[in-house]
């Protein structure tokens, strides 16, 4: 047992991982000397050299793009991206290339890349800084996503995402990299691609993943002192959905709220509305509730509380569902 | 220029000639030419050498290999034509840039091709039927890249360039003798890919040669659109070696590849290869140049035609007589009916392989959706049977 923040339990699990694996490498902008603008990487330059943990050019198309190619001749790039809204100059690679490359050999090869990138708002920063895209992303077969929301979890999923024979994008929540947490570094607990109960209740259910669950448990605590029990439920993969977890939960409670930062549209929430509705419509005693961004840019920084799900937005989505 | 209209063709001529001889030649490159047009040898102290090796043998497997490209071409067009492939882009006029670049690379060396390359993937081994299950809509590759590093097709444009340098990374890395290949083209030459992938190889000082061919046309646009200066001189820019060589001169094309493998190979970095040449016929069978360029265009390289000019050097130095073009010729039909018939027995893929190639794990939602469309297609056997109860 060790404890330590989320972005140093990230910093522990890929010098794990450098050492397990010589394969695995880093590349990004700023993460040799500097150790990253979030320090993520610090100190893993001095530890394992310039070839392994790489300074590239300003150019994330480049980044991606050659980790697809240093992938082919068996490596295993970590790539980090330095915000969120700095991803899109690599989509193309992302979405075009590292994704459908497993099925366009016919299984022939395969380009386990690993692509971390800091997301959320809550930090009062500036445009392209506070974004939450994981839904672009989770509509592209081919990729695999997941989000830690604490420090144990980051320390084995990141892991685990290099493990993964499939690329794997690591959306950590950069405004929880200070959170400090327990972490069992003899037993990961589950795998990466699984959603887990985190709270019980039988009242309703709350599924939030990443910078949210701190949120969604808060707001549990504050409703049991209302008299509800919820149970809240850390997604932690966004692609694949463990739509298991989250049907037994609701079979139970009757009640579902999803949340997230990003916006509501065409986001994750609705793909888990869309698909419980199908798998336990009978045991629902509401519509199932979406708490999330609104349609619109992410909002500049004096104004960002108004825009993020907070404690207040989730009890009143569940007194909603409640008064069905 | 006595510019002709084709018959269809209702551009301004005078604005398209103005476009066609808008580069200043005193920006020009010079242009490596080691095989003339009239099919004399010339001179060149740097690159000669490069060729020296090449004897008459070596010569009429250049010839041989252009040939049969052309030959496999021109199948392949008419198999579209006849409604066997979904589209087809030809290679027609590229032969030279293609059997002299890969004719030059070592077993170990890798390329990255971007849809064009079908004469690369002949100097590599590939099974050329192999290159049509795209076209017919059987996969969306054909090939296992491995078997003889030969890369996938890419069609998102300069794509391709990227994967190349990373590969080279990874050569470096492993400490092996490898070169990694990037095919592109003029139009390509615009997109950032080709720019991030030149910074990252110039930065890494990686082993990749970067090999454009330039065939003039970007579908429709001209490829003074896509450049105000020469190609290779972009190299320059980025630190490396750039240079222009007459594409459709397949002795001199061979010779600077070599150059430039060896450059790679030897550690001193990239270098950037602008193979100078024409593409004859269509960008894709949905294309039609007769909107867009003129006859007469087409007509100056027809003279410059890469076999014809290789022919007229075997038959004049005694390399080659008669007999020879006749065999291969007579080799040109038997890979063509060989193809056609291997193209005409390929069929789709079962639909279960689209669920599992799309991951490499197991993925819960893939399973999910195969699961519920095998039950699907399941209905429809029942359905079947009674119908043919009835």
């Amino acid at each position: 047992m060790a404890n330590m923040t989320i972005a140093k339990a990230i910093t522990a699990g890929l010098r794990e991982t450098m050492k397990n694996n010589p394969k695995t490498m880093l590349m990004g902008e700023d993460i040799g000397a500097l150790g990253g603008v979030y320090r993520v990487t610090e100190g893993l330059q001095a530890e394992f050299g310039k070839t392994r943990v790489v300074d590239t050019p300003l150019a994330e198309s480049g980044i991606i793009g050659t980790a697809i190619g240093l992938a082919f001749r068996g490596y295993r790039p970590v790539c980090e991206i330095q915000f969120d809204g700095f991803v899109f100059p690599g989509f193309n690679q992302i979405t075009t290339q590292l994704a459908k490359i497993h099925a366009r050999s016919s299984g022939d090869l395969s380009a386990p890349v690993v692509i971390r990138i800091p997301y959320g708002g809550g930090i009062g920063s500036i445009e392209h800084h506070s974004e939450s895209p994981e839904a672009l992303f989770a509509h592209t077969a081919g990729l695999r996503i997941i989000t830690p929301s604490n420090p144990h979890d980051a320390y084995w999923m990141i892991q685990q995402a290099v493990e993964s024979n499939d690329p794997v994008i690591v959306f950590e929540p950069k405004r929880r990299y200070w959170l400090k947490g327990e972490v069992d570094t003899d037993n990961p607990g589950q795998d990466a691609f699984s959603a887990k109960v985190v709270r019980e209740g039988t009242d309703a259910t709350i599924v939030a993943y990443g910078p949210l669950v701190p949120v969604a448990l808060a707001a549990a605590q504050a409703a049991e002192e209302d008299g509800n029990s919820v149970e809240v439920i850390d997604l932690r993969s966004i692609s694949p959905i463990d739509f298991d977890t989250i049907t037994t939960s609701v079979h139970k409670t009757g009640h579902l709220i999803v949340t997230h930062e990003a916006p509501t549209f065409g986001g994750v929430g609705g793909e888990i509305a869309a698909r419980i509705s199908e798998r336990a419509f009978l045991s629902l005693e509401a519509p199932v509730l979406r708490v999330g961004g609104f349609h619109m840019p992410y909002p500049v920084a004096k104004v960002e509380e108004h825009y993020l799900p907070d404690i207040d937005r989730l009890l009143e989505a569940l007194d909603r569902s409640l008064a069905y | 220029m006595g510019a002709e209209h084709l018959p269809t063709s209702e551009f301004d001529i005078e604005e398209l000639e103005q476009s066609m001889t808008s580069s200043d030649p005193a920006d020009a490159p010079e242009m490596v030419q080691l095989l003339a047009s009239d099919g004399t040898l010339r001179e060149d102290v740097q690159y000669g050498p490069y060729a020296a090796h090449l004897d008459g043998e070596a010569l009429r497997g250049l010839y041989r290999d252009m040939f049969l490209i052309r030959r496999f071409d021109q199948e392949a067009v008419a198999l579209q034509r006849q409604g066997q492939l979904v589209m087809w882009p030809p290679l027609l006029g590229q032969e030279a840039a293609q059997i002299g670049s890969g004719t030059a690379l070592q077993a170990n060396d890798y390329v990255f091709p971007t849809y064009r390359e079908h004469g690369v993937a002949l100097t590599r081994g590939l099974e050329l039927s192999a290159l049509l299950k795209l076209f017919r809509g059987v996969s969306s590759g054909g090939w296992d890249p491995r078997e003889k590093n030969f890369h996938l097709y890419t069609l998102v444009l300069a794509a391709q360039t990227l994967h190349a340098v990373g590969y080279a990374m990874g050569l470096q890395r492993d400490g092996e003798d490898g070169v990694s290949v990037a095919y592109f083209g003029d139009g390509a030459s615009s997109e950032g890919d080709v720019h991030e992938s030149m910074v990252f190889a110039a930065s890494n000082q990686s082993p990749v040669v970067f090999f454009c061919q330039n065939n003039h046309w970007a579908i429709s646009v001209p490829t003074e659109v896509q450049s105000r200066i020469p190609l290779s001189n972009r190299a320059s820019g980025y630190g490396f070696p750039g240079i222009r060589v007459d594409g459709n001169d397949v002795v001199a094309v061979h010779a600077v590849t070599r150059w430039a493998l060896e450059h790679a190979r030897s550690g001193r970095g990239p270098v950037l290869i602008e193979a100078f040449t024409y593409r004859m016929s269509a960008h894709t069978t949905a294309d039609d140049p007769t909107k867009y360029r003129l006859s007469a265009e087409e007509d100056a390289w027809r003279d410059k035609d890469p076999l014809k000019r290789l022919e007229r050097y075997l038959r004049s130095s005694n390399t080659a007589e008669d007999s020879f073009f006749e065999e291969v010729a007579v080799q040109g039909d038997e890979l063509a009916a060989k193809v056609r018939a291997e193209v005409l027995a390929m069929t789709g893929p079962e639909m279960v392989q689209s669920f599992n190639n799309v991951y490499a794990d197991p993925h819960p939602l893939v399973a999910e959706e195969l699961a519920w469309h095998r039950e699907y297609e399941a209905g429809f056997a029942d359905t079947d049977e009674a119908g043919e109860g009835n």
